[in-house]
């Protein structure tokens, strides 16, 4: 089977993320085909990569990087959500003049019809969220 | 085989006190370029984002409800909202936007996009769907 | 069509297990996660929202979540059934759709 997944949650308040990654993991050893992880909201919030977690706590960040260059996974951060809360590529930086970005690894930003294509391609889309 | 899916967009929290409303709209939107067969569902709180006479100028944010009356133009006209949502909260038809939709078929006729309709059809509306997102 | 509901909220916190009990058709299933099993564990007042429902819905909890909580499963609602993440992956499969219940 194909999956989409809908993230809504950052990486620490919510469990929506933890929820996600494991469910992911669970599908890919299942054999199962992950088409796209769509983080929107705060979900966004996954996709920084100046996170710095305790030593002795999951750093969800580098586990979502580390997943999708395992797998090849497309994991996509909202544009929209990602102008709004500060989460930026390289393009967004020049496009929207920023002193930096911040995008992590394995994430690329793009827009909501991402979303939407992954509801039409997949064979099940599961939302995680508050 | 058809790429036409039946796209259920699950509206349960209340505008403004969560962004969730306003992002969700932004996805529905967008959804209107896919030719996906999209139906709104709002319960709970949800139905507190069709009330009318929103004023966000006290609070300096933006008021994004007028954003509903465009959705007809988008061609998504299936609102449905929950009865047992609305008359646990006090509300009726009459306290929501009137949103409409024009029908080619009928002379461009206006019609109604929100119908109010009971859990026990409202579930089975749900279980038509194929792909459902919640926010 | 089979539904396949999953919630992710205590019922002592949030109405998302009630409106989903309220709107599931009958013959869906329904996955408790995250928070969401707290609604069930047997002896609390909101238990009665699934016990009323077991005839038409069918239940789940996720394990993890419920060892991570310090719950024993002993104190599961009967009829309740525990599921690992792969029995999640395979709820999900075997279910034409997912409905999150936030």
């Amino acid at each position: 089977m194909k999956f989409g997944i809908q993230v809504n949650e950052g990486p620490y308040t919510h469990e929506s993320s933890i929820s996600a990654l494991n469910f992911v993991r669970a599908a890919l050893d299942a054999g199962h085909e992950i088409f796209r992880v769509f983080f929107y909201h705060d979900g966004v919030n996954n996709g920084t990569r100046y996170t710095t977690p305790p030593q002795d706590d999951k750093n969800i960040v580098a586990e979502w990087s580390k997943l999708a260059k395992e797998h090849n996974l497309d994991l996509v951060v909202c544009v929209a959500a990602a102008q709004r809360r500060g989460i930026v590529d390289e393009g967004e930086q020049q496009r929207n003049g920023k002193d930096g970005n911040n995008i992590a690894d394995g994430f690329r930003i793009s827009g909501l019809g991402q979303l939407i294509e992954a509801g039409i391609q997949s064979d099940r889309l599961v939302v995680f969220g508050d | 085989m058809s790429d036409v899916k039946k796209f259920c967009f699950l509206n349960r929290k209340a505008p403004y006190g969560t962004v969730y409303a306003w992002e969700s709209l932004e996805v529905v939107l967008i959804s209107a370029a896919f030719d996906q067969d999209v139906s709104l569902v709002f319960a709970d709180d949800g139905v507190y984002q069709l009330v009318k006479g929103q004023d966000t100028t006290g609070l300096g944010i933006k008021n994004f409800s007028p954003t509903y009356s465009a959705l007809g133009d988008y061609d998504i006209k299936k609102i449905y909202i929950e009865k047992e949502s609305l008359d646990a909260r006090g509300l009726t038809l009459d306290d929501l936007q009137h949103l409409t939709w024009e029908d080619e078929n009928e002379d461009w006729a206006e019609k109604d996009s929100i119908m109010v309709v009971e859990k026990a059809e409202l579930a089975k509306i749900l279980e038509s769907q194929d792909v459902l997102l919640s926010f | 069509m089979s539904n396949l509901h999953i919630v992710n909220k205590s019922s002592y916190d949030r109405n998302s297990l009630e409106t989903c009990l309220r709107l599931a058709d009958k013959g869906g299933e329904v996955l408790l996660f995250e928070d969401g099993v707290y609604g069930a564990i047997k002896g609390g007042v909101k238990a009665k929202l699934i016990e009323d429902a077991m005839s038409n819905l069918t239940f789940y909890v996720l394990g993890p979540d419920v060892k991570a909580r310090g719950l024993d499963e002993g104190r599961l609602i009967d009829g309740i059934k525990v599921v690992d993440y792969s029995g999640f992956v395979e709820l999900t499969v075997k279910n034409d759709k997912v409905t999150s219940w936030l």
